[in-house]
């Protein structure tokens, strides 16, 4: 028999109603043998007491159902935020309050370093009317490329070396994507991904974008550790055989500290090709790694206003926004998922894209029925009531985008749908009232990686402005927990193995260092965390500097 | 500051490469009539660029083999390959290639809107974006203008068309043709209407004519009827005709053009160098609805005057 270690624990947050809490944990071959008291696991027999975690609450692993393993790949770069952050080896960066501020951090990096100089997380948003230019930037070097990815992940600002490497350096260009200066040449603000790729390849950015990038992948383990993450998706991978190598051997060895769920993005394959492709790699998950799932993208972003909107559109007037994918295209996917038991993640921003899935899901399962299909639908930021009680009669779950709100909420009230409708976005009291399965994430890198914050983002509705906007789709603490929990364990599928502290389950638990039930709503972001166990080993967030 | 003078890394040396950018949404015939063009090719080394492989089947025939770099290799010295999210890039890599493509066909997704894809091609200073032609399917496209959900994404395709092809009029009858071609005129496509059957087009209507000279048109048949001052016999075929149009006279070209582009003109393709009523030499090209003026670049040539004009009978 394999040894048993019992962790004792203030207080353990099972998050398995029958047992809510307990105070001691049992976990053998890396599994949760008990839980209960310690005359209660005793029972199991010989054990090794570990009590390294007398002063600590646990809780189950958070699970991230929406991230991107870019989030580790940008630390590899300068951060120009507005808010401080830590990096994943905890040290904190501070935000950059003023476009001088984003020329100096990447002045300090040019002087430490050759090549190109690479920002991320720049949101001038926060700067007021003050735009970044090409000649901004050229401060940081005349010579070297010099680019700063922003926060959204959907712009980047270039200097001129850059620019002339993109060959974008040259009059006549038109482009909406391209906004020019006075002298009429492009003011190096480059807008969308088609613009953008020029340039990214010079800048050494492109393969942030790859999900096999190892830097990447082992910085995103550290910061999962940090946030208390045990299980996190990389929800639109390309997993080509190079990618799929790196992930399987990187995931497999002894100190890596989070289970990745990556999903295959539907994008340059059939449907059928798709499918067949994730019945493939179904059969290569490990434990630490799970494979076989697709992600596919209906439209584009509220606040790019690419996302597909219905009737009456966006607020400022701006044309609906457009498919990402058609469709048909969308219809035989999930068909053919439907038919095969490949469990497909949708992401919708506008609710005329909601109402596309739902329509098509309808129709699917019609072709092919199939209990318990998991299909969840991502982001859904705009869904109404009747859309949440469409996606309960067809068994859909819901991932909504609750950090979403605090950062962008102010300019969806003001700009894009205007104060009633973005008082309904990410409406998780309504899936939770409705009987909709729910999650709530991060999109890390989008936003930051830290399922305790994305709770307080659900639990109390702040905008960066301090707005409460959309009072009655606060839901409780409790209800948090379990989303970032149980609940988006259930939208992967996983749920039998993780999301609670109960027997059988994967010894997966979060450390924290004050109890998440005892602290005030308001403060739920604050709550410190120490680390991680994941299979039963223990991982200590990096203390760090500050 | 840095320098702009310099001008951009690799700025071409040879003439830019003309862009073709055909568009429509799924099920439309845009691979039947890639397939078509690529196989009535006429000596053009055509470049095929795909939204992804999974949208386009290259007829496997046609497959010569396919290079390390991701092109596949056709018959007739023509690629094609996919460009994923890297439009410009993909774009500019075909152009550089040696030899270069004589044009590059790029096949937007069933729900991409070709003018946003003709804008991104026209920032490669490489290629020089010559034709929007939008494919519609003519049996099923009064249900798709009417689709809740695509139906505006249809309609925008179309109107962004320099030339619109109604494939598939085979399957449907004549007079529902006619009704479908009044009502695309009242929904503000400007483009002439092309009907067309399992993507069997004339390379010339996508692609234009090589140069000016009536020799340079292949024949498709029968004689014209005469349409400018003393025109001569070009080429023609069952739903098209080709006619060369001689100028010995300075012309306004300006309202000439207007002429074969307004609404209704059944002109699909125009191309000559003219002489203006000021005495300049233009280069006048006709694409549909569109027209583009510009200095011709050669010499002074022996079918300086002559206007080839394709137009749908």
């Amino acid at each position: 028999m394999n040894p048993v270690t019992v962790f004792r624990a203030r207080r353990i947050l099972t998050l398995n109603p029958s047992r809510p809490t307990a105070t001691h944990v049992a976990v053998r071959d890396g599994r949760i043998l008990a839980v209960g008291s310690a005359d209660e696991v005793a029972g199991w027999g010989p054990h090794t007491a570990d009590d390294r975690f007398a002063q600590q609450v646990l809780m189950p692993g958070l699970v991230e159902g929406h991230s991107h393993l870019m989030a580790g790949s940008l630390w590899r770069y300068v951060y120009c935020g507005y808010f401080d952050v830590h990096d994943p080896d905890g040290r904190v960066w501070p935000g950059a309050r003023t476009l001088d501020a984003v020329v100096q951090a990447l002045q300090r990096a040019a002087a430490a370093d050759d090549g190109p100089v690479v920002g991320w997380g720049f949101d001038p948003i926060y700067f007021g009317a003050s735009r970044c230019s090409r000649h901004d930037l050229d401060r940081v070097s005349s010579t070297r490329p010099v680019g700063v990815l922003h926060a959204s992940g959907h712009i980047l600002n270039v200097n001129t070396p850059a620019l002339e490497r993109a060959g974008f350096a040259r009059p006549g260009l038109e482009h909406p994507g391209l906004p020019l200066g006075a002298d009429g040449l492009p003011t190096g603000e480059l807008k969308g991904p088609e613009v953008m790729l020029p340039a990214l390849d010079h800048v050494g950015l492109n393969r942030s974008f790859l999900s096999g990038d190892e830097f990447g992948i082992r910085a995103f383990g550290r910061l999962a550790v940090r946030a208390g993450v045990t299980t996190a998706t990389d929800l639109a991978a390309t997993l080509g055989d190079a990618e799929l190598e790196t992930q399987l051997r990187l995931t497999a060895e002894a100190d890596y500290p989070v289970r990745l769920v990556p999903f295959l993005r539907l994008i340059g394959l059939t449907p059928a090709d798709a499918v067949a492709r994730a019945v493939a790699l179904r059969a290569r998950s490990s434990e630490q790694l799970r494979l076989g799932r697709i992600k596919v993208v209906a439209d584009g972003s509220i606040q790019g206003f690419s996302a597909r909107l219905r009737w009456p559109g966006y607020y400022n007037g701006a044309p609906n926004g457009l498919w990402y994918t058609a469709p048909e295209t969308i219809r035989e996917c999930y068909a053919l998922a439907l038919r095969d038991g490949v469990q497909v993640h949708t992401h919708t921003n506008g609710d005329e894209a909601t109402e596309l899935a739902l329509t098509c899901m309808a129709e699917a399962l019609q072709q092919h029925p199939r209990p318990d299909h998991r299909f969840t639908l991502q982001h859904v930021q705009l869904a109404d009531a009747a859309q949440f009680r469409r996606m309960k009669a067809l068994g859909l779950g819901v991932n909504l985008f609750a950090n979403h709100h605090f950062y962008w909420g102010d300019e969806h009230r003001r700009v894009t749908v205007g104060p009633e409708r973005a008082e309904r976005m990410n409406a998780c009291a309504t899936a939770l009232r409705e009987g909709v399965p729910l999650a709530i994430h991060s999109d890390a890198p989008i936003t930051p990686l830290g399922p305790l914050f994305t709770a307080w983002c659900a639990v109390n509705r702040l905008t960066a402005s301090g707005h409460v906007l959309g009072a009655a789709e606060r839901i409780g603490v409790s209800e948090a927990l379990h989303a970032i929990t149980l609940g988006a364990a259930y939208s992967l599928g996983l749920d039998a193995e993780i999301g609670s502290i109960e027997c059988g389950k994967r010894a997966d638990f979060c450390v924290l260092d004050d109890d998440p039930t005892a602290v005030a709503p308001q403060a739920l972001k604050d709550v410190r965390v120490w680390g991680t166990v994941q299979g039963g080993r223990v991982f200590q967030a990096q203390a760090g500097t500050d | 500051m840095a320098d702009l003078a310099s001008g951009p890394e690799g700025a071409p040396a040879a003439p830019a490469v003309p862009v073709v950018v055909l568009g429509g949404y799924l099920g439309a015939g845009k691979t039947t009539t890639v397939n078509h063009l690529l196989r009535h090719a006429g000596g053009r080394r055509i470049a095929v660029l795909v939204n992804d492989f999974g949208e386009l089947a290259i007829d496997a025939d046609l497959i010569e083999g396919q290079g390390k770099d991701g092109v596949l290799a056709l018959a007739g010295g023509c690629v094609c390959c996919s460009f994923g999210g890297d439009l410009l890039g993909s774009l500019r890599d075909v152009a550089r290639r040696e030899p270069p493509p004589d044009v590059v066909l790029i096949e937007t997704s069933g729900v991409g809107l070709p003018a946003a894809v003709a804008r991104v091609a026209r920032l490669a200073a490489e290629v020089q974006v010559q034709a929007l032609v939008v494919l519609a399917d003519a049996e099923t496209l009064p249900e798709r203008l009417a689709d809740r959900f695509v139906g505006d994404v249809v309609q925008q395709q179309l109107a962004e068309a320099d030339l619109v092809v109604l494939n598939k009029v085979d399957r449907v009858p004549a007079q529902q043709v006619q009704a479908l071609m009044a009502q695309l005129a009242g929904r503000g496509v400007l483009a002439p209407v092309v009907p067309c059957e399992r993507g069997q087009l004339p390379p010339e209507v996508v692609f234009g004519v090589a140069g000016n000279r009536p020799d340079d048109a292949p024949s498709l048949g029968r004689v014209a009827q005469p349409l400018g001052s003393r025109a001569s016999m070009a080429v023609a075929s069952d739903r098209f005709e080709s006619v060369v149009q001689h100028f010995d006279q300075p012309v306004d070209v300006a309202a000439l053009a207007a002429t074969l582009t307004a609404p209704g003109s059944r002109v699909v393709r125009a191309k000559g160098v003219l002489t203006g009523l000021d005495g300049q030499r233009q280069l006048l090209q006709v694409v549909g609805c569109r027209f583009e003026l510009t200095m011709p670049a050669a010499a002074r040539g022996p079918s300086e005057g002559q206007l080839l004009v394709i137009s749908v009978r």
